[in-house]
């Protein structure tokens, strides 16, 4: 009896990684990160491997970390294994050329995703894998969940024995995390599989001292050639090997695999050659057509290295004569991609040799399909099938995408549906990313997996932001094996729940409903009164597919069961009860159980709670009765405002609605180019309560803009005279002050539909109303009635002028909070740590600004389309941005510098050379200005002008140099970016280097002590004692101390700062560090929700850690050193509250407590008394006396 | 020496029985206090907000694991074996019990009657030789009169004496209207015996940041002279057993405490400082004493000064007050 598992690819391949090695090192990496998330839990919980071993788990500074430990723990003799993606494989190329070189067995999984190019993208293609074929590493491909665990086997078990290491892939998020329900592979039939014979062989190889060897020598043209040649025979004899290792396996478990499997018609005619989930598709999509006699047929390729012709001509039919090869890569300039090029010379030279098994030789063509993740439907690889029959088959073609620019596409029938899609029975939810729809549809997989005898698959969509994040699953239940490696397409799901009322605006979910499909709504509307507050597209489609339409309050259910807002198990049990899937009776009590299982052991509170949750779900659930016409008076409005740009109508509109796959290749600009300041269109209304303002209370302190990390609470100085035609409700009020003009008003004004709803700025505001405590100068509010009357003011408002920055003082908080944001309503979290950060370099500094971006959270609600936060002020001017890659940011950065300051030098030089003809007078203005405050920017601006103006009359080609490099006279800020992960580990060594460059660029850690974006593994910024991934057991070493690496070099500003417990000094700190014409770093606390806390306690977990002595304040200015004063500046005090007050409120901490109680108190000790040690040093540091070097050269001179 | 002396029902080799504190949360130590003489152990606390809190921490930390990124699933590591507090401070007893020869005391610290009963059950399951309740409860209600305050003391310890079959000591403060009274009625409402006193943390104000920062300070032995008036007054009025507790540090004071009538001496405050070996040095030094007493047992010595016992019933009374007032001398110079 075969055990059936409901897992995803990722524990699939890591199940098996995690029972046959013994040193994983690991770098974190989407969507391969749960491979090693699943293996270090794995290790945590001790669990062995076949040797009775508990595998050790390295997490390492980078993916070239990685592959170098694994290097040297595989010739120290260790079984080893890694997992990784895209940019992480290429890190990983140079080592793999080693283990390869070496003959060295491992296997590499990889879950395959796209790279970096125009631009970065986490989802799937075979361009990383495709970029490591000269290595010399075996390729194996898996095509489906359970392939992923039998091909991980297949391939463990083949390079013990072949000495080729081999990278098993499979592809990213369309295999690794699609859950789907398949038979695991026994722990006897694995130990059956690995012989151990050939593992003591590996460990004879190793390096050791016993019997010496030597390896990695450096050789010469006399030896290297032969050297390479070396190993033909290991290369040659590996497919035997490969297809010994699949008999064995299929003796074993039944599931026979060949080096390439055909599925088709004997005597086919036309056939797809192609790997990865795509074949699933094209598998079920061939058996549709062989069911109509169709000739055709499908290669499924499973060891593409060593590539075996010989195999591949004999697993396709003689009768052929037309071949398309598909490829889920790109290779620019290339005439045709590897895989097609790999068959037709195979075949090519089988005929050339006179051996062909062909009568004629046939037609060859290559396609591209699938980058990124893009859909590869039934209809598409029929489209394929067609093309095939063509008398002129199209060569080098695309698929899935409409190319209009240079005419590579094929069409194809989105409506096409094959026998087995009809066959089973599919689900969609729409849920928002925090309100567990997700979760329980895992859930709900798994317990349709483990109570019946259905096959399950689940695949989930999620949208490219943090906070209010989208996420669609998609549900299939049915008695075959499912295939479907594609998403739900329209008129198929039996079942639509929409977890949200806002969605209905935003998406056209119907088009997804079968006929006769059931709609299930979680609104606060009464069941009567819910019918209209559907769209009329909405009803009309109800009515015609006869859809069965439910309505539950979701929410109220949740709060009268004590869940809070947590609807997950609420709408789970609403599913069950209507599809039908299970005998009612049967699925409430598998709920149960998985509440039991899942929380059992956790809480026995929240088991009860749940419990509860479930019985009034079904108490609760209505069906309402559907009118035989539409009565709704609207429709679903535009996605973006009548007056946005045309771009954004034609472009951004469609990718923001989830219309982006329908966007032709002329849409989208060849260079990666995209406008910035697209964010304001994007109206996405996801909070509650918003905030209001209450003028009679507010002192106008500036801290609510200061602390908002969406921008989205903005003040504005104005004549109130200008106020005269403002909508009857927008507030303002007159400001005192000698920095401000007589008589003016101050605005506090909320985006109603950008706000997250965080709370942060009534967190902060300092205003208590003494009649009633609670109420403060903010308080939040209800956003849906205030929502249209704000939407006026904030209109209002942005009409207003903006304050002259000329005027703004900034080194006081409420004239800086003045500045306009150019960054604003990202996709960031709700409360985030992170962006204030960027938010106030932008208002100080933006309209002169080049940011380097690290890949990471900050490059994601930074540079994630749709849209883009970083704005642009009214003249156009704002933060030009781009990210390289995660590795090499400060190094980016630099050469953004070096080439501004080149620019300058050439600009300097050219104006010289051109004075007479440009005038002395501002020539002399132009290189001798000091830039050093707004009026000067202002004033060189002008000048700059006046330049150009002058030089379009000077006609000489060097005029014409100087007007392409005339902005450079203007200072510019070069801003670093990334978090901690970036500067601590990957990007360490760069940007060590760039302290050390004396160059002028701002370096911004934002510091969440964690890998965020990834989901919360260790870096070397973790706290001691910080649970995180990789660090299950508590991180048992200190945080690395990064400013005080950055102090040594003395010619460094460095500032730490935590916005939330002392804001006037991080305000400083930004100034002082960008006036600084050298190297600035500020390390910027940023609370984070990977530590497991609310977010509305972000400023009390700043104001702790600061005051525990975690992170204390200082600035470390070199300007001073010079004036004879101290250039370190502590700017907090000594720690005031014990560290255990500062960790026992965080969860990231305090867990530790429940999993780890005895190793808690340990590094609480530990971590207590270095945060008063630490504190103590740096006082003593800033207490140094830097007064009268020349007293010191005297005493030497005594001596 | 004969130093046996009863408990709450149980038999002890000696008087002397660390108290609730972290020391009993290590195996380690626990043995360490068992070899050094320590007669029976009660356990750290299980408080009723630690449970409360624990179970929101888990509630949020589970809830935290479904986010909806396509780049994070979760953010922090999932453990199957994440005990509650309670399933931990179970399973502690249970090794406690395994390891141990001496009786084992359970700790109870809570204000409302929600869940100790299910609490209470599980440690008599789970092998706890006795209950002790510590309703740490300050009554800052203007409408909670005192006589409520005392009826939740007699509701809660009903409530659980219905439940298990253990004795159960109850814990008090010396806040009381009248404490002899309430300790008769504890009595009759099932109470085996009680500790005097426990010790209110107190809050503190920090005038730098003008914040108020709960502090703890150690007992002193001058603490202990509260519980033992009250010990002296009580010793023989009532049936239940009286454990003196605060302010215990040497010899001398547990030697006090039993003339004046208590059957053990919890310590804590000594043993945190000096260390479990410091339980061996107080028991030596009462030996000793009783080597050199009138007294053959420890037995017969306890309660020889008890209000009941002493010559001048006073003593233990208000006059006390006036002498002492008078006899102060304030230091030079004030």
């Amino acid at each position: 009896m075969h055990r059936m598992v409901t897992i995803d690819g990722n524990e699939a391949a890591a199940t098996i990684a995690h029972l046959t090695n013994e040193v994983i090192a690991i770098y974190p990496i989407t969507p391969a990160s749960p491979m090693g998330e699943h293996a270090d839990e794995w290790s945590a919980q001790g669990r062995r491997n076949l040797w009775g071993t508990v595998p050790t788990i390295v997490e390492m500074q980078s993916e070239g970390g990685a592959a170098g430990a694994l290097h040297g723990a595989l010739q120290a003799g260790a079984l080893c294994t890694t997992f990784t993606a895209s940019q992480g494989l290429l890190l990983m190329i140079p080592n793999m050329y080693k283990i390869a070189g070496e003959l060295t067995p491992m296997v590499l999984h990889v879950a395959a995703r796209s790279l970096a190019a125009q631009a970065l993208s986490i989802f799937c293609d075979h361009s990383d894998v495709m970029a490591t074929r000269g290595t010399g590493f075996a390729m194996l491909c898996a095509n489906s969940v359970q392939e992923a665990m039998d091909m991980a086997l297949i391939a463990q078990a083949t390079t013990l024995e072949a000495r080729v290491p081999i990278l098993h892939f499979f592809d990213g998020f369309r295999t690794s995390h699609e859950v789907a329900k398949i038979e695991s592979i026994d722990r006897n039939v694995v130990r059956a599989m690995i012989s151990d014979e050939l593992v003591q062989a590996h460990r004879a190889r190793a390096l050791n001292p016993e019997h010496p060897v030597l390896r990695g020598s450096s050789q010469n043209p006399d030896v290297y050639f032969q050297g390479r040649e070396s190993v033909n025979g290991w290369y040659q004899q590996m497919p035997v090997i490969v297809q010994n290792v699949m008999n064995r396996f299929a003796a074993h478990t039944g599931r026979q695999y060949h080096l390439f499997d055909y599925v088709g018609a004997a005597d086919a005619e036309r056939v797809i050659v192609l790997m990865g989930s795509g074949a699933e598709a094209a598998h079920e999509t061939v058996e549709h057509l062989l069911a109509r006699g169709e000739k055709v047929g499908l290669l499924k390729v499973r060891l593409y290295r060593p590539f075996d012709p010989t195999a591949l001509l004999a697993a396709l039919p003689a009768s052929a004569q037309r071949i398309a090869v598909l490829d889920r890569t790109k290779e620019p300039g290339a005439d045709g991609e590897p895989l097609y090029k790999d068959v037709l010379a195979a075949v090519a030279q089988s005929y050339a040799a006179g051996q062909s098994r062909f009568a004629t030789l046939p037609r060859i063509v290559g396609g591209r399909y699938g980058l990124s993740s893009k859909e590869f439907t039934p209809g598409m690889i029929k489209a394929v099938f067609d093309e095939l029959q063509k008398e002129q088959p199209r060569n080098g073609f695309t698929i899935g995408i409409r190319d209009d620019v240079t005419h590579t596409s094929l069409d194809w029938d989105a409506g096409f549906r094959t026998d087995a899609a009809r066959a089973v029975n599919c689900a969609m939810f729409y849920g928002l990313g925090s309100d567990g729809t997700v979760s329980a549809n895992k859930n709900t997989i798994k317990i349709i997996g483990e109570a019946t005898e259905l096959h399950a698959q689940g695949y989930f969509v999620y949208d490219s932001k943090k906070s209010g994040a989208i996420t669609v699953s998609h549900l299939r239940f049915g008695k075959q094996p499912i295939r479907s490696s594609y998403l739900i397409g329209d008129d198929e799901a039996q079942f639509i729940g929409c977890h949200q009322t806002v969605f209905l605006e935003r998406y056209d979910m119907l088009d997804k409903a079968a006929p006769g499909a059931v709609f299930l709504l979680n609104t606060g509307a009464a069941p009567s009164e819910a019918w209209n507050t559907l769209p009329r597209r909405m009803q009309q489609q109800i009515i015609d597919k006869n859809i069965r339409f439910y309505v539950i309050d979701a929410y109220q259910v949740a709060q009268e069961s004590g869940m809070q807002r947590r609807i997950n198990t609420i709408m789970q049990t609403c599913h069950f009860a209507i599809s039908g899937l299970l005998p009612r009776e049967d699925a409430i009590k598998a709920i149960k159980q998985a509440v039991d299982q899942t929380y059992g052991k956790k809480g026995q509170k929240i088991v009860e709670l749940n419990y509860r949750a479930i019985d009034a779900a079904l108490a609760n659930l209505h069906e309402v009765t559907v009118p035989g016409k539409v009565t709704s008076v609207f429709e679903r409005p535009p996605v973006v405002a009548a007056n946005a740009p045309e771009f954004v109508q034609r472009v951004t509109a469609a990718m923001m609605a989830g219309r982006g796959d329908e966007l032709p290749v002329s849409a989208i600009s060849a260079d990666g180019t995209w406008p910035t300041a697209t964010t304001r269109w994007e109206k996405r209304n996801i909070a509650l309560e918003i905030p209001v303002w209450d003028e009679k209370l507010c002192i106008a302190c500036g801290k609510c803009p200061f602390v908002c990390p969406h921008s989205v609470i903005r003040s504005k100085l104005f004549d109130p005279a200008q106020a005269a035609a403002a909508p009857p409700t927008f507030k303002h009020m007159p400001l005192k002050g000698k920095e401000f003009p007589e008589g003016a008003h101050i605005v506090y004004q909320v985006a109603p539909e950008d706000c997250t709803g965080c709370g942060l700025c009534v967190d902060i505001c300092p205003v208590k109303d003494k009649e009633n405590p609670g109420r403060r100068a903010l308080n939040m509010a209800p956003q849906p009635p205030l929502r249209e009357q704000e939407r006026a003011n904030w209109e209002f408002f942005l009409s207003l002028p903006e304050f002259d920055r000329r005027e703004v003082r900034p080194s006081v908080m409420k004239s800086a909070m003045l500045l306009q944001p150019l960054f604003e309503f990202s996709g960031a979290c709700s409360g985030c740590g992170e962006t204030p950060y960027l938010r106030l370099a932008s208002q100080l500094f933006g309209d002169r600004m080049l940011v380097a971006n690290a890949t990471g959270c900050s490059s994601i609600y930074g540079g994630n389309l749709p849209t883009t936060p970083w704005a642009q002020d009214a003249h156009g001017r704002g933060p030009a941005w781009n990210n390289s890659l995660f590795e090499d940011n400060a190094e980016f950065g630099l050469g953004m510098r070096v080439a501004i300051d080149k620019q300058r030098e050439y600009a300097v030089e050219l104006l010289k050379a051109l004075a007479a003809h440009i005038g002395e007078e501002l020539v002399t203005a132009l290189l001798n200005t000091a830039q050093d405050d707004e009026a000067g920017i202002h004033e060189q601006r002008e000048r700059i002008a006046a330049l150009h103006e002058r030089l379009r009359k000077i006609d000489r080609p060097d005029a014409r140099q100087l007007a392409a490099v005339a902005d450079s006279l203007v200072k510019k800020s070069v801003w670093i970016v990334g978090g901690d992960g970036w500067a601590y580990d990957i990007g360490f060594g760069g940007l060590d280097h760039v302290l050390a460059s004396g160059r002028d660029v701002n370096i911004l850690v934002l510091d969440t002590e964690v890998y965020s974006n990834t989901g919360g593994q260790t870096s070397k910024a973790t706290p001691r004692g910080a649970v995180a991934k990789f660090s299950a057991g508590g991180k048992p070493t200190a945080k690395k101390d990064l400013a005080m690496i950055a102090m040594a070099y003395g010619d460094v500003y460095v500032a730490q700062v935590a916005y939330g417990a002392k804001d006037v000094q991080t305000l400083k700190a930004f100034m002082e560090a960008e006036s600084w014409p050298g190297v600035s770093i500020i390390i910027a606390y940023s609370p984070c929700t990977a530590w497991g806390t609310d977010m509305i306690q972000n400023h009390a977990m700043q104001d702790r850690a600061v005051r525990s002595g975690h992170w204390p304040l200082f600035r470390y200015d070199p300007r001073r050193a010079a004036q004879q004063e101290n250039p370190l500046q502590l700017d907090s005090k000594e720690p005031s509250i014990a560290y255990r007050e500062f960790v026992s409120q965080e969860t990231r901490f305090n867990m530790l407590w429940r999993s780890h109680p005895e190793a808690a108190e340990q590094f609480l000790g530990q971590a207590q008394k270095h945060a008063l040690s630490n504190f103590q040093h740096y006082r003593q540091l800033a207490e140094l006396s830097y007064a009268k070097p020349g007293e010191i050269k005297s005493d030497k001179a005594k001596e | 020496m004969n130093l046996r002396t009863t408990y709450l029902g149980l038999e002890l080799k000696n008087p002397l029985v660390p108290s609730a504190s972290p020391l009993s949360r290590s195996l380690d130590t626990a043995r360490r206090l068992e070899d050094a003489g320590a007669a029976a152990l009660v356990m750290y606390s299980l408080f009723e907000e630690e449970l409360q809190h624990d179970n929101d921490v888990m509630d949020a930390y589970l809830q935290n694991q479904s986010l909806g990124h396509a780049e994070a699933s979760s953010f922090l590591p999932l453990h199957g074996d994440m005990p509650s507090k309670r399933e931990r401070y179970l399973e502690q007893l249970q090794h406690l019990k395994r390891s141990l020869d001496i009786p084992i005391v359970a700790s109870l610290n809570g204000v409302t009657a929600g869940g100790w009963i299910d609490y209470g059950t599980a440690l008599q399951q789970a092998g706890a030789d006795a209950l002790e309740l510590n309703v740490y409860y300050v009554a800052g209600d203007l409408d909670v009169s005192g006589a409520a305050v005392e009826q939740r003391y007699i509701d809660l310890l009903g409530e659980l004496r219905r439940h298990v079959t253990i004795p159960i000591a109850m814990k008090l403060s010396p806040q009381f209207s009248s404490v002899a009274n309430m300790v008769h009625r504890l009595e009759q409402a099932g109470a085996a015996g009680v500790s005097l006193f426990n010790r209110f943390y107190q809050p503190d104000i920090d005038i730098d940041s003008l914040r108020v920062a709960p502090q703890l300070h150690l007992s002193t032995s001058a603490e202990a002279l509260l519980a033992m008036r009250w010990i002296a007054i009580l010793h023989g009025r009532v049936k239940l057993t009286l454990a003196a507790t605060g302010g215990v540090h040497d010899h001398s004071d547990a030697i006090k405490m039993l003339l004046a009538g208590a059957d053990v001496v919890h310590l804590c405050s000594t043993l945190l400082l000096h260390g479990p070996r410091r339980l061996a040095h107080i028991l030596h030094g009462m030996e000793q004493w009783l080597e050199e007493s009138p007294y053959e047992s420890l037995e017969q010595m306890k309660g020889v000064l008890s209000q009941r016992h002493a010559g001048d019933a006073s003593a233990y009374a208000r006059a006390n007050y006036l002498q002492l007032l008078d006899s102060y001398l304030p230091g030079v110079g004030i």
